[in-house]
């Protein structure tokens, strides 16, 4: 493999190129996102902008106590949101649990849903605590299942130990698996990475061992996707391109809840790495609540009074 | 001529337990009866409305689930810390109002015995609006009220202080959160009676509390959809129609009162039947 010729696979060309990069100014990145949060989005924008991140939806259910009935009334939603509007686009993919991807794939294919891919999340999600073997097993039964796309974890406890090379091999090796088949998300738990100066690594570690989506989290640890951290995804991502002429996606997960936070999102996007990423092929967007609120925003500018969560489907 | 420079009072919102200032930014100018300026409230806009009812939405389910005994329990207690800040309230109605300093006295006193009135309704008004029917089966039937979800409201201009809590008192005491929109000319009884709420174990989002213009806020309470019911005895009888057009689209009901009673309590609860079978 080449990995775009920046490392040759072994320890100490990893080192030098994850030393060469320029650290994140803390200050100077939490200022900017706050700044770009204060953008005014005007009516005409705005109704094109919910569009857009409703288009960008990864529609997730991570639960425990998911039911097969539970993810067939999701895909359901996933494929036209808002039964009584036709208009509404359908979301970017369906997230679910690797066992329930059968489930959702077939279940789609017969609702016409077959151009809403499934992302299924693996190696061992959310902890990422298991051996390669079972990682890659993982990884194979979903993508036998019908799964498009894979959200793995990476290894915390590798990274923060500063072992790279065993987070980089098992991005390498994850991809492998994946082939042509699948797309390849790598979760990067920054909320557990602590530093902004982590994530950047972290974000070009996964880029050149060939992740096509780079993701902040795995939704069940708090911080997850702020502001900030999203920047400076966003930046190195921004970074990789001049450097490769390779486009890699971004996407947030977890504290996404309403619109204004949405909107907040693809104005980062739009204002870092520019228009050609504000597609849901490059941007997207992991959450369960936001569709709601999406739709209510939407059917606020429609009709023009305030809408109620009575109004659109629970799950 | 004294040294020390005065403290002024910023009479803001009250939203979710917490005193913002309207998104808006604007505020307005309320003068006293002789025509001195007073204050600067917020005058309120439509989306200080839908924050309102964001958290009056969240607040409902504790507050329903809440026995009817506890709610009694926080009723009485805000009667309690409305006594305690009686002379504030008899200056700020004399103040707007104009009233002599024995009607203010007499307003507030009423306030208080009628938040000690309605704390008693709490646990008895599902004896006077439910029943046990008849039915022709080996079934015993119910009738259960039960609280209806977010109200919003309006208060009358005067009196400004027991005008605003006949209305808001009886739509929380069967377990409905509440939005109001307290009078405009005086203001502020109700933002300093807010000030009392958030000393009352009062659950945050129970009470919500905008200032602004009638014309302004009420046509955006008519039609919010997550608004299950309005109550418009504040608003003038010929703006009526129109509100309750508004109104329509989601069945809200809409009703206006001219006193203290305990159908305004029943108007803001729903009637639930239930069936259980006789055991033998």
């Amino acid at each position: 493999m080449s990995f775009y010729g920046l490392v040759d696979g072994s320890d100490a060309s990893l080192k030098s190129y994850l030393n060469n990069l320029s650290g994140v100014d803390q200050v100077g990145a939490e200022a900017r996102a706050a700044m770009l949060a204060t953008r005014s989005i005007k009516t005409s924008s705005k109704r094109w902008a919910i569009d857009t991140a409703i288009t960008m939806v990864d529609l997730t259910t991570l639960e425990g106590a998911d039911t097969p009935g539970k993810v067939k009334a999701l895909c359901t939603k996933a494929v036209r949101p808002d039964p009584t509007d036709s208009t509404v686009p359908s979301v970017g993919a369906v997230c679910v649990y690797n066992d329930m991807v059968s489930v959702a794939r077939t279940h789609l294919d017969l609702i016409g849903g077959q151009h809403v891919p499934v992302a299924a999340v693996s190696t061992a999600f959310p902890s990422g605590r298991a051996s390669m073997a079972v990682k890659i097993q993982d990884t194979q039964d979903a993508i036998d299942a019908g799964a498009a796309e894979i959200d793995m974890v990476i290894d915390r406890g590798a990274f923060l130990a500063g072992r790279y090379i065993d987070v980089f091999n098992e991005i390498v090796q994850i991809k492998q698996v994946c082939g042509d088949k699948a797309h390849l998300k790598v979760i990067f738990e920054t909320g557990e990475l602590v530093t902004y100066d982590n994530v950047r690594k972290a974000s070009f570690l996964a880029m050149a061992a060939g992740a096509d989506f780079i993701k902040t989290s795995t939704g069940k640890v708090a911080p997850a996707a702020t502001a900030p951290v999203v920047l400076v995804m966003l930046e190195a991502v921004r970074d990789f391109y001049e450097m490769t002429s390779t486009r890699i996606g971004v996407k947030p997960a977890g504290g996404i809840r309403n619109t204004k936070d949405a909107i907040k999102q693809l104005v980062l996007v739009n204002e870092t790495v520019g228009p050609d990423w504000l597609n849901p092929k490059l941007f997207r967007i992991g959450a369960s609540a936001l569709l709601n609120d999406l739709l209510m925003q939407r059917m606020k500018m429609d009709e023009g009074y305030y809408s109620s969560p009575q109004y659109v489907t629970m799950d | 001529m004294s040294n020390r420079i005065d403290v002024k009072k910023t009479y803001k919102l009250y939203i979710n337990g917490a005193f913002p200032r309207t998104e808006s930014g604007r505020t307005y100018e309320v003068k006293s009866a002789k025509g001195v300026f007073v204050a600067n409230p917020c005058l309120a806009s439509r989306k200080d409305l839908r924050d309102a009812v964001v958290a009056a939405r969240a607040a409902h389910s504790g507050w329903n689930k809440a026995t009817a005994y506890n709610r009694g329990q926080i009723l009485y207690r805000i009667a309690e810390m409305l006594e305690g800040r009686r002379a504030q309230f008899v200056d700020e109605i004399m103040q707007l109002t104009g009233v002599t300093k024995v009607k203010a006295e007499k307003e507030v006193t009423d306030s208080v015995d009628r938040l000690v009135w309605y704390a008693g309704w709490t646990d008895k008004i599902a004896s006077l609006a439910g029943s046990t029917n008849p039915v022709a089966g080996p079934f015993y039937n119910f009738t259960i009220p039960e609280s209806m979800g977010v109200v919003a409201a309006i208060a009358p201009e005067t009196p400004s202080l027991l005008g605003f809590i006949d209305v808001v008192a009886p739509i929380i005491t069967s377990g409905n959160t509440v939005v109001v929109l307290a009078s405009t000319k005086a203001p502020l009884s109700a933002m300093t009676f807010a000030e009392v709420l958030a000393t009352s174990d009062l659950p945050h989002g129970v009470i919500n509390i905008l200032t602004g213009k009638k014309e302004e806020i009420a046509p955006w309470m008519a039609s919010h959809m997550d608004i299950d019911a309005l109550d418009i005895s504040g608003l003038p009888a010929k703006q009526h129609g129109p509100i309750k057009f508004a109104g329509a689209e989601n069945l809200k009901r809409i009703h206006s009162f001219k006193s203290a009673d305990p159908g305004r309590i029943i108007a803001f609860m729903e009637a639930k039947t239930v069936w259980h079978p006789i055991g033998l």
